[in-house]
């Protein structure tokens, strides 16, 4: 796994298993690799992986069942999107912010270019279900 | 685990290598040794392991000084130097001749070493190549399973899937009980493998810290020319000029231990000041 400079690994870590959840290969309820798997699969410091565990039990996006293991909460698909959506209106949106005023982008534009990235979603989405029949 | 308290050592006792040097190791933790060449680095392990003997002060592993090398200290504790010696055995036969001096050696977990490593079993070892033979040792130390591993640049000669798997099969090794160092100066081999950071320099152990603390307390960015105000250490390169910042803002990046090198290993003592001078917090605001 490539790690990003600008933020702490375990909390990379933690973006990367919230990304298995909402993808849906860690269903609810499902235990989730030991943190010395998980250490070892990305080459990272276990201690560094536990970190990662504890900080998604205290997002209630994991839970730990003593001696077994950690599991994938029943309503962790809500967690991790409540705490994602948290990290990119602190972070993410700062930066957007500071770009569209270095550049003058409105938000009309914005808004209308948004219309069409929703519409352009829209028309996806049954797409792809009509591929899987 | 390993207790180093006011520690002299010098190779002639004209030129001090170590003085009132102190230092500490739990168990739980990989440590990371950096230090420049000539620093001291391998002397240091060699106290630890006891090929080396304090002139002064004392140096102890589980509470029995190394230079003793009591048996009960011996079993539980493996080294494995940079240059190796490899007798003429397969791996099998130096097994039967080595083994029986660690008691926890698991010989399940050697030939999967050996396997994720890519080792093959049945060639005497001085057939192998350099790299071929400091895996087999990787493999027999890890599988050792020693309270005190002591790798003294383990990634010397290891060409760059075998630095992954080696750095796959070290994570997977740590338990709560283990106690592992590993002296480079390839630092990139064990970003993110570490979780303490140790630097020798000028004689003395000038830095031991937590990465996770570091990066609570420092940041490590590029800065433009006129942008290096506050900055206790600032570098030129290619992407304009790299500085190290106190972590003001409670943000909470990664530390680039290269540039920490440099910053604590040149003759600038600011980063070293700054940390001795300012208590750690605890946990960032995430």
């Amino acid at each position: 796994m490539e790690f990003k400079d600008n933020e702490a690994i375990y909390l990379q870590i933690a973006g990367y298993v919230s990304e298995q959840i909402l993808r849906q290969p860690w269903g609810p309820d499902e235990k989730i690799p030991s943190v010395r798997d998980l250490a070892s699969e990305l080459q990272v410091n276990p201690n560094t992986v536990m970190r990662t565990y504890e900080f998604l039990q205290n997002q209630g996006v994991v839970y730990n069942k003593r001696g077994i293991g950690f599991f994938v909460s029943p309503d962790a698909e809500a967690r991790v999107k409540q705490f994602r959506r948290e990290r990119f209106l602190q972070q993410e949106l700062p930066g957007f912010f500071n770009t569209i005023s270095l550049l003058g982008v409105g938000f009309d534009e914005l808004q209308q270019r948004y219309q069409q990235f929703q519409a352009g979603q829209a028309a996806l989405i049954p797409a792809t279900t009509d591929e899987k029949q | 685990m390993v207790r180093i308290r006011n520690l002299h050592f010098g190779y002639s006792r004209r030129v001090p290598l170590f003085e009132n040097l102190s230092l500490t190791l739990e168990r739980g933790h990989i440590y990371g040794l950096l230090g420049k060449n000539g620093a001291g680095k391998s002397t240091l392990l060699k106290n630890i392991v006891g090929l080396a003997f304090p002139q002064a002060g004392t140096c102890e592993v589980n509470g029995h000084p190394a230079a003793a090398r009591l048996p009960v200290v011996l079993e539980d504790l493996f080294f494995l130097p940079e240059e190796l010696h490899a007798p003429a055995l397969t791996a099998d036969q130096f097994v039967a001749h080595t083994a029986g001096f660690y008691p926890k050696f698991s010989e399940v977990q050697f030939h999967r070493y050996l396997a994720e490593l890519e080792v093959p079993r049945q060639t005497k070892l001085p057939k192998l190549s350099f790299g071929q033979q400091k895996k087999f040792m990787i493999a027999f130390a890890l599988a050792a399973n020693t309270g005190l591993l002591v790798l003294d640049e383990p990634t010397n000669g290891l060409d760059i899937p075998s630095k992954v798997q080696f750095r796959k099969t070290l994570a997977g090794a740590l338990s709560e009980d283990r106690c592992m160092i590993i002296s480079t100066h390839q630092v990139r081999d064990l970003d993110s493998l570490i979780d303490t950071v140790l630097v020798v320099h000028n004689r003395e152990i000038v830095l031991n810290a937590d990465l996770d603390q570091l990066a609570e307390r420092l940041t490590f960015g590029t800065a433009g020319p006129a942008d290096t105000a506050g900055a206790l250490y600032a570098e030129p390169s290619v992407r304009g000029r790299q500085v190290v910042r106190p972590n003001l803002g409670g943000s909470y990046g990664k530390v680039d231990l290269e540039l920490l090198f440099n910053a604590v290993a040149g003759d600038n003592p600011a980063v070293v000041n700054y940390l001795n001078a300012t208590p750690a917090r605890h946990e960032p605001a995430v």
